[in-house]
């Protein structure tokens, strides 16, 4: 009983970066923006996060400042794609680049430093008694709080608000969207902006819950992960949480199966096999579901152009 | 974009505009480089210097500028003929990392009492069989089932780089070596030769250079390379003409983990003559081609002289390692700021910026 | 061989132009597209309560002239006042603002959407943050005015054509708009649809909307509207009442010159069956059923179209037919030879020659010169290649002199493709398509949106096909056209073919009403 509570606990704990990624970048996605910079950005943020947590000893300061530096990031790309209409592969891959290089330049000095303060647990009063799922699921750092609520709002505002209508018929139709008189251009900024945020917050995790210290490209791929959670969770937030809670399992069993003296270097490329396995499941899901990537995802949009 | 600007959209693009407009932007991301370095205060000028002395400033950074550029350039040629097809391999990486574990097996396991002639070769084949074999799969998955080939290509990446891993801790660690996570020494019959009074393993630059102009053959006047454009530019239309993706966009993955595994070979039977930690054999060269194919604008021939301007950058990435302190990750941010100077600079080449007033002043001057 | 058919037009009380306040007012409209004048100096004046019909050929300026007004565009030059006040649109959104709503000849609407999001998206009045559910209510209640049915929960690719047409007039009505600019609407209705679309544009202009309706069809624009604005080229021809004027001195005004018919039909010699399909089914994209048992033939030097409105298993039918999608039971016979699922390629190479619907997302590659596009399909044939190579200079040479027997206009064959005009890029497929010496032609819409000219020419070259004995299978949602100018016409709807009739003995209304699955 105690090991399944354990089980889901580092589920969740080594989850919750994956899933705040996820959550971004169905939203960019969603509008149809293809930002293949979640790994620079998380760097980013695992950077700043700890920068700011480091001198300021105030953890909550870490991770407002590593979402705005993720937000800023990701608006390079939004300029880059959305407005000059450049390339968003290309865009996304320079971003992550970026989020490596500059990230190991900034915190260069902050290399293996121990974390003075931590973000404490704090256990649901009532909801972490119950059994099993409790303590696996109720008693945590603010943080994963943060990534539930997230889950539960991004989903409702997905499908049942406007601006949600907004969202999925300027990723699915951007010319009709834009005769409806949505302004697909705000909305794109606004979704990769969102994505960028919580790609900072994710990287803010790592360093400041997870680790917590800062490496040099400690995300270590999971930028990529979410990217191809994304594909499994079919553009849906809800489902997301199920993608990135596996993942967090999967990272979980590796450290008890390392215990049992399987070789670490073997058992460090599972979560990579186990992301193109999952992304084979979300194509064949696509199929047989009928829910594609958003029809606009990677065309960048403009106005002035008329079709022969 | 602003109301006051307008694109208007270019019908041709002569060669010196798109000269002028790379070298622009290429100017640009480094000065957005300073402005960084300066903030952390670090002399841009000073490193600047460093890099392009280190570089281009005596014979001997030649000679390294050079053998930075032979991987990086086997790499883009391959990756110039994907990207043609609109496919992305991110993988070179990776597939370079197997062509260097086959040439380790061979030089180590399979061929170590064999002449040079007999294992040079061998190397080489085994190495481009290995590289194609790794980039078999991200290329099979996304013709057949169109799985997302950036992401597969990504994660092999990681797995190879947890093979090569595997291999120097476990199995394939030397006998002679103190315990360090590496191989032993090749046997003296699979190094490459050199260039006398330099370090420059010349088989693999002449296989290089081969495969950039054999490319730019296979591209402009070949059956295949008529059907790489036709998919490349409109994988609809191609299908309708008859023409199959999925041969194009697997063939095109092989050869480019083929040249990639080539390149794997040279790296480790030129130059390091053993297996070391992976992120040591290759350095990012897989990533850094993807800018040196985007900066030949997918010219296989341009591609010759920008793997020589960004091994220079690789060289001058270790000289500001040593002389400033800095890690050497810093390259990848300047990898990453010149493609990102280099493709938002396009819309230049397709559109004429036109500031209304500007143009109405200019038609006046005309009449 | 086909009448005018003047409908029944139900008059409105007549408004003095003039007296009534000015609502719109569009001065001196200039609009280039890259060094095409789309509108050259183009005025107009709108008045309440009146149905102003905007008449042109295709590329005569007039949806560029609606788009500015709509905001979609910005004009170079020019002004427009609404209400007498000089005004600056610079998004659908200003327009929506100022009362000017649009429903686009293609429905602009989100397929993945419900009725109510769609909607909801453009009501400035429903919070980012609410519910697009909210709306419903006020969606029925309109709806009920106008006598339209809707379901606000039905998702937009559910619904047919003239139910999306709906759907947008109810998006611009709800947003009080008091101007309605309608694009070519009419293009894919049925005649009792069209009825029913103009008593609706009559009520809402006896209520003081005023109605701009865009047209190519002289007798609607003579049936409906208050006053005619005929568009040539880009600039006014002349407005008109429609009292005023017949329909010869109308289609002088829009053409530039008379409408002569040189197309002509030519009475059929045919023998050999070329193509077979035998109860033939195919899946949609969708994975559903599109073609549901679907039997026919098409005999040498027969021209044997399909009409139907557009989304009834037409492309599928046509995909599968040209290898292009696969059969999911049901065999296809070409020539005598069971071609059931073979490659593209290889009926390409027997003779199965294809004009796709979407020209430039299927029947060119954009980025590719001309001559590579002419060598599309044959770049691979020992003409133009040896074992491994392509034989430029050969397929440049051979491509200079398809561009002369097709007078395409290129300034060379080695531009772009993508530079060419609309009408240019289908002269283009037709001599790639006929240069590989077909024995069937599969072509889809193959008029669709061009002028005058390009059309005659496109039918001529079909035509002259047929002689030479080639067989035919067109792809029609223009049933006056395929009335002209094929040998047999089969209607189909929701996947079966609703008959098959030679062309003496079809009756167009009859074919109509199959065509929406009355009959």
């Amino acid at each position: 009983m105690a090991a399944t509570e354990e089980l889901i606990r580092v589920a969740v704990e080594a989850g919750t970066p994956l899933l705040l990624a996820t959550l971004g970048e169905i939203y960019a996605e969603r509008s149809g923006v293809l930002n293949l910079g979640v790994e620079g950005m998380m760097l980013m943020g695992a950077a700043t996060g700890f920068m700011v947590t480091f001198v300021t000893h105030n953890p909550l300061l870490g991770v407002v400042a590593a979402a705005v530096v993720g937000v800023l990031l990701s608006l390079v790309h939004a300029f880059v794609s959305i407005t000059l209409r450049a390339n968003q592969v290309v865009s996304g891959l320079a971003l992550t680049m970026i989020g490596l290089g500059l990230s190991s330049l900034i915190a260069r000095k902050f290399v293996g430093l121990p974390l003075p303060v931590r973000i404490p647990t704090i256990p649901i009063p009532g909801l972490s008694q119950i059994p099993i799922i409790g303590p696996g699921f109720f008693n945590h750092d603010p943080l994963v709080y943060f990534s539930y609520a997230c889950v539960a709002i991004l989903w409702y505002v997905l499908y049942k608000t406007k601006m949600g209508a907004a969202i999925r018929a300027v990723g699915e139709n951007p010319a009709a969207a834009d005769a409806m008189g949505v302004n697909v251009f705000l909305v794109r900024y606004l979704c990769v902006a969102l994505g960028g945020g919580l790609a900072g917050i994710a990287g803010a995790y790592l360093s400041l819950v997870y680790a917590p210290m800062w490496i040099e490209n400690m995300t270590a791929g999971r930028g990529w992960i979410a990217i191809a959670l994304v594909v499994f969770a079919l553009w849906d937030p809800l489902r997301a949480m199920i993608g990135a809670y596996l993942f967090g399992g999967l990272e979980a069993a590796q450290f008890t199966l390392q215990a049992r003296g399987i070789d670490p270097s073997l058992l460090g490329m599972l979560p990579y096999i186990a992301t193109i396995i999952v992304l084979l499941i979300g194509v064949k899901e696509t199929l047989r579901k009928r829910i594609g990537a958003p029809a606009a995802l990677c065309k960048p949009y403009y106005r002035e152009e008329r079709t022969l | 974009m602003p109301s006051w600007i307008k694109l208007v959209r270019r019908a041709d693009v002569t060669r010196t505009t798109v000269i002028a407009v790379t070298a622009a932007s290429f100017i640009f991301a480094f000065l957005l480089a300073s402005i960084i370095f300066f903030w952390q205060g670090i002399n841009p000028v000073a490193a600047y210097h460093d890099i392009f002395i280190s570089a281009f400033g005596s014979l001997r950074g030649l000679y390294f500028t050079t053998l930075k550029a032979i991987p990086l350039l086997l790499c883009a040629v391959g990756l110039i003929l994907v990207f043609k097809a609109n496919v992305w391999n991110i993988g070179a990486e990776g597939q370079l990392l197997l062509g260097a574990v086959a040439a380790g097996w061979v030089a180590l396991y399979a061929l170590p009492n064999a002449p040079s002639f007999v294992v040079i070769p061998v190397m080489f084949i085994l190495g481009a069989v290995a590289g194609a074999a790794w980039a078999a799969i991200p290329g099979f998955l996304k013709g057949k089932f169109n799985v997302n080939e950036i992401i597969v290509t990504l994660m092999m990446n990681y797995i190879a780089y947890k093979i090569v891993e595997y291999l120097i801790y476990g199995p394939w660690r030397g006998a002679g070596s103190w315990g360090y996570p590496i191989t032993d020494e090749f046997p003296e019959t699979a190094q490459l030769p050199l260039i006398p009074g330099t370090s420059i393993h010349y088989p693999t630059l002449v296989l290089a250079i081969l495969s950039s102009l054999a490319m730019y053959f296979l591209l402009s006047r070949t059956k295949f390379g008529f059907e790489v454009k036709a998919v490349g530019y409109n994988v609809e239309a191609a299908r309708y003409a008859g023409i199959s993706f999925f041969k194009v966009c697997f063939v095109t993955m092989l050869i480019s983990g083929a040249l990639a595994g080539i390149a794997g070979v040279g790296e480790v039977a030129g130059l390091h003559h053993r297996l070391i930690y992976p992120w040591s054999i290759s350095s990012g060269y897989g990533f850094s081609a993807i800018i040196v194919a985007w900066l030949a604008r997918l010219h296989p021939i341009a591609a010759i002289f920008m793997s020589f301007l960004l091994g220079g950058l690789f060289v001058g990435g270790y000289a500001i390692q040593v002389s400033m302190g800095l890690s050497y990750s810093v390259i990848h941010l300047f990898n990453g700021l010149i493609l990102i100077c280099l493709i938002a600079s396009e819309i230049l080449l397709n559109y004429q910026i036109v500031l209304p007033r500007g143009e109405l002043k200019w038609q006046r001057l005309k009449s | 061989m086909l009448k005018l058919k003047l409908i029944e037009k139900e008059k409105s009380p007549k408004i003095e132009i003039g007296k009534a306040r000015l609502l719109v007012e569009m001065r001196n409209i200039v609009k280039k597209f890259y060094r095409v004048v789309a509108n050259d100096g183009i005025s107009l004046s709108i008045y309440p309560g009146q149905i102003h019909a905007l008449l042109g050929e295709n590329g005569a300026g007039k949806s560029t002239l609606m788009n500015i007004l709509y905001g979609v565009y910005r004009p170079d030059e020019g002004e427009i006042y609404v209400s007498g006040r000089k005004v600056s649109i610079k998004s659908p959104k200003d327009a929506m603002r100022l009362g000017i709503g649009m429903v686009h000849q293609h429905p602009r609407l989100v397929e993945a959407l419900s009725v109510a999001e769609n909607i909801s998206l453009s009501l400035t009045d429903v919070g980012v943050f609410a519910s697009p559910r909210v709306i419903k209510p006020r969606i029925m209640e309109l709806a009920r005015k106008y006598g339209m049915k809707v379901n606000p929960d039905a998702k937009i690719w559910q619904l047919s054509y003239s139910e999306r047409q709906r759907v947008e007039l109810l998006r611009v009505l709800m947003q009080n708009a008091k101007v309605l600019i309608l694009d070519e609407p009419t293009t894919m209705l049925t005649s009792s649809e069209k009825k029913e679309l103009f008593s609706m544009l009559r009520k809402m202009a006896s209520e003081g909307k005023a109605v701009i309706f865009i047209t190519h069809k002289l007798e609607e624009a003579l049936s409906v509207s208050d006053i005619i604005t005929v568009l040539r080229k880009g600039r006014v021809a002349a407005q008109v009442a429609p009292e005023e004027v017949t329909v010869e001195e109308l289609a002088r005004l829009m053409l530039g010159y008379e409408m002569i018919s040189t197309v002509k039909r030519e009475p059929h010699r045919y023998d050999g069956v070329v193509l077979k399909v035998e109860n033939l089914h195919v899946l949609g994209d969708a994975g559903v059923p599109m073609v549901k048992g679907v039997s026919f033939e098409v005999r040498q030097g027969e021209i044997f179209t399909i009409c139907g409105v557009a989304g009834n298993g037409q492309r599928e039918l046509v995909e599968a037919i040209t290898g292009l999608r696969k059969v999911a039971r049901g065999k296809v016979f070409f020539l005598g030879r069971d071609v059931t699922n073979t490659s593209p390629r290889l009926l390409a190479d027997m003779g199965v020659a294809h004009i796709p619907e979407d020209r430039i997302h299927v029947g060119i590659v954009p980025d590719m010169s001309v001559a590579e596009n002419l060598a599309l399909k044959k770049y691979r044939s020992p003409e133009f290649s040896t074992r491994f190579t392509v034989m430029y200079d050969k397929i440049y040479e051979w491509a200079r002199s398809l561009i002369k027997q097709y007078s395409i206009i290129a300034p060379s064959e080695k531009i772009p493709a993508k530079h060419l005009s609309g009408g240019n890029i289908q002269r283009l497929i037709l001599a790639r398509e006929f240069s590989g010496e077909p024995r069937l032609m599969v072509a889809v819409n193959p008029t669709y949106g061009l002028d005058v000219a390009a059309t005659n020419f496109i039918l001529s070259k079909l035509l002259e096909a047929k002689k030479r004995g080639v067989a035919v299978l067109m792809i029609s949602e223009d049933l006056e056209q395929a009335l002209k100018v094929s040998d047999k016409i089969a209607v189909m709807y929701e996947g079966q073919l609703k008959g098959i009739f030679p062309v003496e003995e079809a009756d167009i209304r009859e074919i109509e009403l199959m065509m929406v699955g009355v009959k």
